[in-house]
């Protein structure tokens, strides 16, 4: 139970740095934090306490409890997807740092609300 | 109906030839991309005698086996037909469009990539019956649509699409988390399974929260009320045919459509949910439209009304009636066409004087008579004037207000369409009409293929009253009312084909 917990914490610690932090890279990484908790907690979702590699192999007893394969495979895609938004972000901060000269949010209001 | 994978293998197939083969063909990214949208658009006609049945197509061959799901299931019914039907013809006026518009920009392969990993992303959203799956293509069109927001990198379009990416990467965590609790609940990501599944495990507390992530998730996207902020920033700041895309289907698809799937046909209808959505319906509707009148910018004005438009769409469907439902989808489908019209229009403005500040323009109808003509009729279309579609979608959801006992929101909404009517008068008068100033003395009517996809879509402004007709309605509008007031039997339909 507590590790599900700390993931949730994980999730809401990113989740103060994209509402609070004012630096945009820090937000970036504020984003980066949220997709991984969310990844853990999925992770864990598939755990079996004592649970075996999902693999069967010749003369493995019918009842072996394994774990569930499913969330890793499904882990994996989010982490290939987390990995192409992250990449476009921080590309487009760059760029933002050309034209602005600034990382910090405040500053980079040519947008009116 | 083994081609149901066509429509994301088309488009997608053509985004990854499209960089490889632009660089020796010059003319392959147009074709391409007019090809890919084409076809599409033909397939999904030809999808349309399919929308009264719920047809099943298995990924890979993985038949199901003792009932339960192993493969990705790609599910095909009524909604899905319509808005296969409304993303297709959208994206071939808007290829169409491009052909001439996206000259003035540097790399037009770029933009064709892009653009329909947007398009195959969005098939790919309405034709999945798996939910993971559904984020998966929730992802690849959000990324395309990021990209195309900040496709000019000047400072305003990289602001907009940075506060774009960062909601949008926040809505797809709460998904994701909503996914994986989804998945611990019910053991499965088939979404008829794990409604057949959740069907027993009634009155769960998890469903409630499982459900709050989802709609918040799908509410950033879709730019309900609360939610909107990013909006009137990224759509204004894409290039028109991407504008028309964004306001016209995407927030529809990842918004709309995502919300009625989900709970309509898996988690469950609740009053609670009805009654959230109609606040937020009424909420978006007025607020929308009250911001638009402020704004001088035409695109940014547009995005706001796409808001307010929203706001009637959800109104319609969070009545739950029949008759309610039907005029959510109907006004979902007239909204699509009359807005992506108006975006097309601002872009043709745009293109012809280089401005899209109301203020400056003046006088252009003498000079752009088909921008003009075909702005007209969308205007009257958003504001609901008879005889164009925006009227009857409209009456449709004042009845059904009325219909279930709501008048005060059948009022609001006949206001609602009324301040959307002086807002677009003021469009009118200060673009089209008054008169002609000495700087736009040389301004000539937007090139051939811009004025094609035009008048094509003013044209459907027209003609789409005609859905309404008893034998129109049985075949594009019926069944997908079906699926939705059908809710939960969604399960054992796309079970046991």
């Amino acid at each position: 139970m507590i590790l599900y917990t700390l993931a949730i914490v994980l999730f809401l610690v990113g989740l103060y740095g994209v509402l609070v932090k004012r630096n945009i890279f820090k937000i970036i990484i504020g984003l980066a934090v949220i997709e991984y908790a969310v990844n853990l907690l999925f992770a864990l979702i598939g755990y079996r306490y004592g649970g075996a590699a999902p693999i069967r192999t010749q003369g493995m007893p019918q009842d072996t409890l394994f774990v569930d394969p499913i969330p890793q495979a499904l882990v994996l895609t989010a982490i290939v997807i987390g990995l192409a938004t992250t990449a476009l972000i921080a590309a487009v901060a760059v760029r933002i740092y050309e034209k602005y000269d600034t990382y910090d949010v405040r500053k980079i209001r040519k947008l009116r609300g | 109906m083994n081609w149901l994978p066509l429509f994301v293998v088309v488009p997608l197939g053509m985004a990854f030839l499209t960089p490889i083969l632009s660089k020796w063909l010059k003319w392959f990214p147009d074709a391409a991309a007019n090809l890919a949208t084409g076809s599409a658009m033909a397939l999904s006609i030809v999808a349309l005698p399919f929308a009264k049945a719920t047809t099943v197509y298995f990924v890979g061959g993985w038949m199901p086996f003792n009932g339960v799901p192993i493969g990705i299931h790609l599910v095909l019914d009524g909604l899905t037909v319509l808005m296969l039907l409304a993303v297709n013809l959208v994206a071939f006026a808007c290829t169409v469009y491009s052909v001439s518009y996206m000259k003035h920009y540097t790399d037009k392969a770029k933009f064709v990539t892009l653009f329909l990993l947007m398009v195959a992303g969005l098939n790919g959203v309405v034709v999945s019956g798996d939910l993971f799956n559904v984020f998966v293509f929730f992802e690849i069109t959000a990324i395309a649509c990021y990209a195309l927001v900040a496709f000019g990198v000047e400072a305003e379009e990289l602001e907009a699409s940075f506060k774009y990416q960062v909601l949008g990467g926040v809505a797809s965590s709460l998904i994701l988390l909503g996914i994986a609790l989804f998945y611990w609940l019910t053991g499965t990501l088939n979404l008829a399974d794990g409604a057949r599944v959740l069907a027993q495990k009634e009155g769960n507390p998890a469903v409630f929260f499982i459900g709050g992530l989802l709609f918040t998730g799908f509410g950033l996207k879709g730019a309900l009320m609360p939610f909107h902020a990013w909006l009137p920033d990224a759509h204004p700041s894409a290039p028109a045919p991407v504008s028309a895309m964004l306001s016209g289907v995407v927030i529809k698809v990842l918004g709309v459509y995502a919300i009625c799937r989900v709970f309509f046909n898996v988690l469950g209808v609740t009053p609670a949910l009805l009654s959230v959505l109609l606040v937020l319906g009424v909420v978006s509707m007025t607020v929308g439209v009250l911001l638009a009148l402020a704004q001088w910018d035409f695109k940014r004005l547009l995005a706001y009304h796409s808001i307010s438009q929203m706001g009637y769409i959800v109104i319609g469907i969070g009545l739950g009636t029949p008759l309610g439902i039907l005029g959510g989808l109907f006004h979902l489908v007239n909204h699509t066409v009359f807005k992506s019209l108006l975006f097309l229009n601002a872009g043709a403005l745009e293109y012809a004087t280089g401005t899209r500040n109301l203020k400056r323009l003046g006088g252009l109808n003498r000079k752009m008579p088909v921008t003009s003509g075909t702005s007209m009729i969308a205007s009257f279309s958003i504001a609901g004037l008879p005889p164009f579609n925006g009227f009857w979608s409209k009456l449709v959801i004042v009845l059904a207000c009325v219909q279930a006992g709501h008048p005060i929101i059948a009022g609001w909404a006949v206001l609602g369409s009324i301040l959307t009517l002086a807002s677009f008068l003021k469009v009118q008068r200060y673009a089209f009409w008054g008169e002609l100033r000495e700087t736009w003395a040389r301004v000539r009517e937007a090139p051939a293929p811009m004025c094609a996809a035009m008048i094509a879509l003013a044209i459907l402004c027209l003609a789409m009253g005609a859905l309404l007709i008893p034998s129109v309605k049985a075949a594009v509008l019926d069944p997908a009312v079906e699926v939705l007031t059908g809710g939960l039997s969604y399960a054992s339909k796309a079970l046991g084909g």
